[in-house]
C-alpha cells in the first residue's frame, strides 16, 4: 500500500497538448504510471503520443475512469482547472502549476474543504506524489526512487529529490514520497500526510522536509506529539536566510522573528523528532533506524 | 511586492479612502517647498520598504519649511536597515483625536483572510498582543463569502471608534477589505488610523505588500516596483529573467535549480565555515544559456571569490547545465574556482562535457558537501 497513488491511479493530464503537460505525461506512462487521458478545451478527439485528449474533464473522466488529475496548465487557468476538475469528483487532483495567485488558492481552497467535496488537492507548486514502482504523477524522477518503508513528504521539490536519492543510494526506499508545494497555500499539508503514513502500513519511518516560512513545520510538531507513533526524520532548510529576503518559493521567507529555520528544528526536536543539519545526515539518521 | 508607504496611499485614494495631504520629495528643497504649500504644520517620513524607521529617526513633525528642510536633509542622509532613504513624505499635519491599529492580512495557518483591530494604534502590534492580548481583536473573514456586518460590528469595536464616528469607520474598512481584495494583497495595515476632531477617519500610514504571483492581472502596478539602482545585481537579474537572485553578504556565489535546494546550499556552506553571496535559483528545465548568464551574472559583480553550481536534475539535464558553465567560461575571462557538483538526469555526459573543457579554474565534485568544501577551501 502506498498513500494517495497505487497501480490503480489513472492520470488524466490537464493541459496535456502543451509542451510541460506532454514531456512529463511522457515521463509518467514511461515509469509505468496509467496516463489514460488529456484535457486541453477545443483539442478533443486528438491524441497525444497514443493517449486520447478530451475537451472537458468531465468527458475524460466518463471515457476514460480517470481518478486522478495532473494540471500542467498556465497560471491564469489553474485555479479553473483544479475547480473543474472538483467538479467532476475527481478523488485526486494534483496541481504542479507554479504562480498560482494566492487570493484564488484562499477561494479554492475555502471552497474544496467547505463544499464537501470529494476532492483531495495536492499543491501547486508541487512536484507530486510517487509510489515507487508503482505510480508517479507530477514530475518527480523516477529514478531517484526505490521501494522500501519510508514515507517522504516535502515543501520542496529538486531538495527532495537530492534526499531521496541519497536514501536510494543507501539502499533505503520509500513507501510514498509527496512533495505538498512551496506556495503559502496548498490543498494538503504536513499533517494530512503524516495522518495517512501513520496509517500505512507499509510506511515504517517518517521523514519530513520543511523550510523557512508560515507555521507549517510547527502545527506538524504538535501533531507529531499527539498522534504519530512512528519514528520521524526531518530536515529544514533555510538556516542562514536572512528575513523579509523571499528565498525563490513564494512561502519561503522569514517574516521578522516568525517561520525561522530554528524555530521550527526546535519545535520538532522538542517532541523527538531528529533533525538532521544536512540531507546527507538526514539519510545517516533515517540508516541509523532500519 | 512591498509597496513604499506613499505608494500604498495612492492606493488608498483609488479606493476611496481618506489620507492626509501630502508631496513627496527627493532633496531638502522640494520637501521645503512642499511644507510652504502644506504646513505649517508638517510631518517629514522616510520612504523605505521596511518597518521600524521611527525609532531610526525616520519620522519628524516641523513647524515651518525652514525646519523641514533640515528635518528632509537628514532623514535622506539615513540608511534604515540597509534600506537608503531616497524620498521623503511631506505630509499636511491632522488633528489626532484617537489611533488605532487596522489590518488584514493573508492567514497562512489558518489558510484564510484575517482582520487584526486594536484601540492601541501607533504601536507595535505584536508588543500590544503579547502584553495585553485582549487588546487585540482577530477576526477571520472567509474568502468566499467576504466581510460580513457581524464582522465590521466586532473590528470596529476592537478599533475603539467611538459611537458618533462609527459610520465613517464602517465605510474606511469596507473599503480597505475591498482594496485587499481587488488589489490582490497579502498585507494591508494602517497603524494608525485616526479619528480626527471633526470626527472624520483617515489613514495616517501604510503598509501595503501585493501577491507577486497576481501582478499579471494588475499591470498598473509595475510603477510601484522598486526601481533599486539601475545597476544594481538584482535589476541585471531580472533583465536576464533570472528573477529569483537574492543579493547576501558573503564571498560565494550560488547557482541551483529549485529553491529547496539553493536554500539548502546556503546552509551547507555556512555549515562548513563559508558565506554565500547570493541565491539563485535558476529553475526547473533550465538551459545552456540560463546557466551562462546566470554565472556571468555573478562573475560580473566581482565579490565572489568561488561559485558553487549545485544541480539535481530531474527536468534539468545536466548535460545542458555543463554546456552552459563552459559557455560562459568561454565568454568571459575567469579568475576565481567554479565547482560544479551535477546529479540526476544525464550526469555524466555533464560531467564528461565539464572534464573536455579542461579548463584550470573548473572543478567538478560527486557531492552537494564536497562542494561546499572545494569553494569555501577556494575563499580562503
Amino acid at each position: 500500500m502506498a498513500i494517495f497513488v497505487d497501480r490503480d491511479t489513472r492520470v488524466v493530464v490537464q493541459g496535456l497538448t502543451g509542451e510541460q503537460g506532454r514531456f512529463h505525461a511522457a515521463r509518467m506512462a514511461e515509469y509505468g504510471t496509467r496516463v489514460v487521458a488529456g484535457v486541453t478545451p477545443g483539442k478533443g478527439g486528438q491524441q497525444v503520443d497514443k493517449v486520447p485528449v478530451f475537451d472537458s474533464v468531465e468527458e475524460a473522466v466518463s471515457g476514460t475512469g480517470a481518478n486522478a488529475a495532473v494540471i500542467f496548465v498556465p497560471a491564469a487557468h489553474a485555479t479553473d482547472a483544479i475547480l473543474e476538475a472538483a467538479a467532476s469528483a475527481v478523488p485526486l487532483i494534483i496541481c504542479v502549476t507554479e504562480g498560482v495567485p494566492v487570493h484564488d488558492m484562499a477561494r479554492v481552497y475555502t471552497h474544496l474543504s467547505c463544499g464537501g467535496s470529494a476532492s483531495r488537492l495536492i499543491g501547486p507548486n508541487c512536484p507530486g506524489v510517487i509510489a515507487p514502482g508503482r505510480s508517479n504523477v507530477g514530475i518527480i524522477p523516477g529514478s531517484v526512487a526505490s521501494p522500501g518503508p519510508v514515507g517522504l513528504v516535502s515543501r520542496s521539490g529538486t531538495l527532495t529529490y537530492q534526499i531521496m536519492d541519497e536514501l536510494t543510494s543507501m539502499g533505503i526506499g520509500q513507501s510514498t514520497t509527496v512533495g505538498i508545494g512551496g506556495d503559502p497555500i496548498v490543498g494538503t499539508d504536513f499533517i494530512d500526510c503524516l495522518t495517512r503514513f501513520e496509517q500505512d502500513p507499509e510506511t515504517e519511518i517518517v521523514v519530513l522536509i520543511g523550510e523557512i516560512g508560515g507555521e507549517d513545520e510547527e502545527k506538524a510538531a504538535a501533531f507529531i506529539a499527539g498522534n504519530v507513533s512512528k519514528p520521524v526524520v526531518a530536515y529544514i532548510a533555510g538556516f542562514t536566510a536572512p528575513p523579509g529576503k523571499r528565498m525563490g518559493h513564494a512561502g519561503a521567507i522569514v517574516s521578522g522573528s516568525r517561520g525561522t529555520a530554528a524555530a521550527k528544528a526546535a519545535a520538532l526536536e522538542a517532541v523527538g523528532v531528529r533533525v538532521g543539519r544536512n540531507p546527507s545526515e538526514v539519510a545517516g539518521l533515517v540508516a541509523a533506524l532500519t | 511586492m512591498d509597496l513604499l508607504e506613499y505608494q500604498g496611499k495612492e492606493l488608498f485614494r483609488r479606493w476611496g479612502l481618506a489620507v492626509p495631504e501630502g508631496q513627496v520629495a527627493g532633496n531638502p528643497e522640494a520637501a521645503a517647498m512642499a511644507a510652504r504649500a502644506l504646513g505649517p504644520v508638517v510631518a517629514v517620513k522616510a520612504q523605505v520598504r521596511i518597518g521600524g524607521r521611527g525609532k531610526a529617526g525616520g519620522v519628524k513633525v516641523v513647524s515651518t519649511p525652514e525646519d523641514a528642510h533640515s528635518a528632509a536633509e537628514s532623514i535622506l542622509a539615513l540608511t534604515i536597515k540597509d534600506h537608503p532613504v531616497r524620498e521623503v513624505l511631506i505630509e499636511a499635519g491632522v488633528d489626532i483625536a484617537s489611533e488605532s491599529y487596522f489590518s488584514i492580512l493573508l492567514d497562512r495557518a489558518a489558510r484564510t483572510h484575517l482582520v487584526i483591530a486594536s484601540a492601541r494604534g501607533g504601536m507595535d502590534i505584536e508588543a500590544v498582543a503579547a502584553e495585553t492580548p485582549e487588546q487585540v481583536v482577530r477576526t477571520p473573514v472567509d474568502p468566499l463569502m467576504g466581510l460580513q456586518n457581524f464582522q465590521l460590528a466586532r473590528i470596529l469595536t476592537g478599533l475603539g471608534i467611538p459611537k458618533e464616528s462609527r459610520k465613517q469607520g464602517a465605510d474606511a474598512v469596507r473599503r480597505l477589505y475591498r482594496l485587499y481584495t481587488e488589489a490582490e494583497a497579502t498585507l494591508v495595515e494602517v497603524n494608525p488610523l485616526v479619528v480626527t476632531g471633526d470626527g472624520e477617519v483617515i489613514a495616517l500610514d501604510s503598509k501595503v505588500s501585493i501577491d507577486d504571483s497576481a501582478l499579471f492581472r494588475h499591470p498598473d502596478f509595475a510603477a510601484y516596483a522598486a526601481p533599486g539602482t539601475p545597476d544594481s545585481q538584482e535589476s541585471k537579474a531580472a533583465e536576464q529573467g533570472l528573477s529569483t537572485f537574492v543579493k547576501l553578504d558573503g564571498d560565494i556565489g550560488i547557482i541551483g535549480n529549485g529553491a529547496g535546494l539553493v536554500i539548502s546550499t546556503l546552509d551547507l556552506v555556512d555549515l562548513v565555515g563559508g558565506r554565500a553571496a547570493n541565491f539563485l535559483d535558476v529553475g526547473g528545465g533550465a538551459d545552456a544559456e540560463v546557466l551562462s548568464n546566470a554565472l556571468q551574472l555573478i562573475l560580473a559583480d566581482g565579490r565572489a571569490k568561488a561559485v558553487l553550481v549545485n544541480i539535481f536534475g530531474g527536468i534539468t539535464r545536466c548535460d545542458l547545465v555543463a554546456k552552459g558553465v563552459v559557455d560562459a567560461l568561454g565568454a568571459v575571462e575567469v579568475r576565481i574556482p567554479i565547482v560544479v557538483r551535477l546529479a540526476g538526469t544525464n550526469a555524466e555526459a555533464g560531467l564528461s562535457i565539464l572534464n573536455q573543457a579542461g579548463h584550470p579554474m573548473l572543478f567538478p565534485v560527486g557531492t552537494m558537501i564536497q562542494g561546499a568544501e572545494k569553494a569555501v577551501e577556494a575563499t580562503r
